[in-house]
């Protein structure tokens, strides 16, 4: 029954969403999240928050990103947010290549305490809130050893006791599920019964995703660093130059944003209290398959 | 049933997303917290820690070729001391500037550009990385300042090369309240002074030292960011500690809350 999307079965799936979004969901109780894995989540969510902020505010101090060994003033970025002086007064202009948008009131010149000012990011979205290069690495980098130790942490104990092979690398089984898997995303269509102990193939692709993605925002990161570059000179030749690693480090971050935010929007469809506890207690109601 | 363990786990994670929502909430004024400041001075400790560790003494920056050189080399801070002691020196030529090395050390040295020019020589294209995120790559040669400081012979318990400027860069307030002068310096440990890279430079791009790039010398220490590479040194003193120079932080970007080790 329902898997054909009928005129009537609309509103009694918009209701069954509804009952899964607010947590009247029966079915078993069954242990999904085990405490190294909640408790690293956690952590990994704080410190990828102020790790944004505090970038954002170390990305004003040059708000441009450039391809290669190096950029500064007279080389061309690729992507750049400024402050322009035009006829009507000055605007927000934000660069992508050869295109150019105004985006006055977010991106290169925004309100602090109601006065415009020359700004890359706006400052409700900072860490501090107002710009300071030095504040803001002073944050970055105590969430970013955070993110390093915890994300190590993980990485060990998930290789260790299997749950990166068994739960997160996808199955043949899995690869094969992939059209059908897309499909029921599309249609908001969440598993239920055996199917819900498991992660789905798409999960598990982003699972890795974001591993790998932060993987990769340590690397940069550390190419960045001069001291590092003396211990591994060779680091800076995989990234194709400090500052390709500086925006592969911005551009890693925004998939990062991109991850958290459909992250977000799954744990909502999914059942947003349900979700949430699982990750808390690491007690997950199983949904019964549907009659 | 609700057991003891339970209430214990449900306090910790109260408290842990109480302590965390408090966190996002108040982090710009957590930031101007003295146990912030205090914080932040840990963290870069482990972090300079952490690379001295993975860093053998010597180990060398990346070094480049010709074809890889910035066609500009993008000057930044000062660009002209502009006092009038300085301008006097710009006029002669620089023929009266001299480099003092003083304090902790055997034998002081007082050196004039031209008497430096004649020393054994190292040329390196070494990558500029900025605090602010730009880099550019320049060709330097210079003096390696541990060939002038072997001369000098450190004495028992050195630690310091502090590098007084004759630039003052007053834009900018220094933090936490104790204002310190203008006056720019900088400072670095020994094991960077005598690094073979470390250089009292007078050339960039096989031309003497333009004013904007700190003629009539600068130093270069290459395996850190670029506020420590100070322009227009004048004086080179040796010391046990920079606690009672200018702010004590050990440098004019430092007294206004930027790390003192610069490596990342």
């Amino acid at each position: 029954m329902g898997n054909k999307l009928t005129l009537r079965s609309l509103p009694e799936r918009f209701s069954h969403l509804l009952a899964r979004i607010l947590g009247v969901i029966k079915g078993q109780s069954f242990y999904r999240h085990r405490a190294p894995v909640r408790l690293t989540h956690w952590i990994n969510a704080l410190a990828i928050l102020f790790l944004l902020g505090s970038g954002l505010n170390i990305f004003n101090a040059h708000s441009r990103l450039y391809w290669g060994k190096v950029g500064a003033d007279t080389d061309h970025p690729f992507l750049s947010i400024g402050a322009v002086d035009t006829a009507t007064g000055t605007r927000g202009i934000t660069q992508v290549g050869p295109w150019q948008f105004d985006t006055t009131g977010f991106l290169g010149w925004s309100k602090v305490d109601g006065e415009y000012v020359s700004r890359g990011w706006p400052d409700w979205l900072t860490i501090p809130s107002y710009q300071d290069l030095a504040d803001a690495r002073h944050w970055h980098f105590l969430f970013a050893w955070i993110l390093a130790i915890n994300g190590l942490a993980y990485l060990v104990w998930s290789l260790w006791t299997r749950h990166v092979q068994k739960d997160i690398w996808p199955t043949g089984a899995d690869i094969k599920a992939i059209p059908q898997s897309v499909i029921d995303h599309i249609k908001l269509k969440h598993p239920t019964g055996e199917a819900a102990k498991r992660y789905n193939v798409l999960q598990r692709f982003a699972y890795l995703g974001v591993i790998g993605l932060i993987a990769l925002m340590v690397l940069t990161g550390l190419t960045m660093s001069p001291g590092f570059d003396a211990v591994c000179p060779w680091l800076i030749d995989v990234f194709g130059g400090r500052q390709s690693a500086r925006s592969i480090h911005f551009i890693s971050a925004s998939l990062i944003v991109l991850f958290v935010f459909v992250h977000l929007v799954e744990v909502i469809l999914a059942g947003a209290i349900n979700e949430v506890r699982s990750m808390l207690t690491g007690r997950y109601v199983v949904p019964e398959e549907h009659k | 049933m609700v057991k003891p363990a339970d209430i214990t786990r449900r306090a910790a994670i109260v408290a842990g997303f109480g302590g965390a929502g408090y966190l996002i909430a108040n982090a710009s004024s957590i930031t101007l917290s003295p146990s912030f400041a205090r914080l932040s001075r840990g963290v870069e400790d482990w972090t300079r820690i952490n690379q001295h560790a993975l860093l053998a003494p010597g180990q060398l920056a990346k070094e480049y070729s010709a074809s890889d050189i910035s066609p500009v080399f993008k000057a930044n801070g000062t660009f002209n001391p502009g006092t009038d002691e300085y301008t006097a020196h710009v006029a002669r030529g620089f023929a009266d500037w001299r480099l003092t090395i003083d304090g902790m050390v055997s034998h002081p040295l007082s050196m004039s550009v031209a008497e430096l020019r004649k020393l054994p020589s190292r040329t390196q294209i070494t990558r500029h990385d900025c605090v602010e995120g730009w880099s550019a790559i320049g060709m330097w040669t210079g003096v390696q300042l541990g060939l002038l400081l072997k001369t000098a012979g450190m004495a028992s318990g050195a630690k310091y090369a502090v590098f007084h400027c004759a630039d003052n860069l007053t834009g900018e307030p220094a933090k936490g309240g104790e204002q310190s002068p203008g006056q720019y310096y900088e400072s670095v440990g020994l094991v960077d002074a005598f690094h073979p890279q470390t250089l009292i430079a007078y050339n960039l791009n096989g031309k003497p030292l333009d004013i904007a790039h700190g003629a009539p010398l600068r130093l270069r220490v290459e395996r850190q960011l670029g506020y420590k590479q100070a322009k227009y040194v004048q004086r080179i003193e040796i010391t046990d500690s920079f606690a009672k120079i200018a702010g004590g932080q050990g440098g004019y970007w430092e007294d206004r809350g930027y790390e003192w080790y610069a490596g990342i």
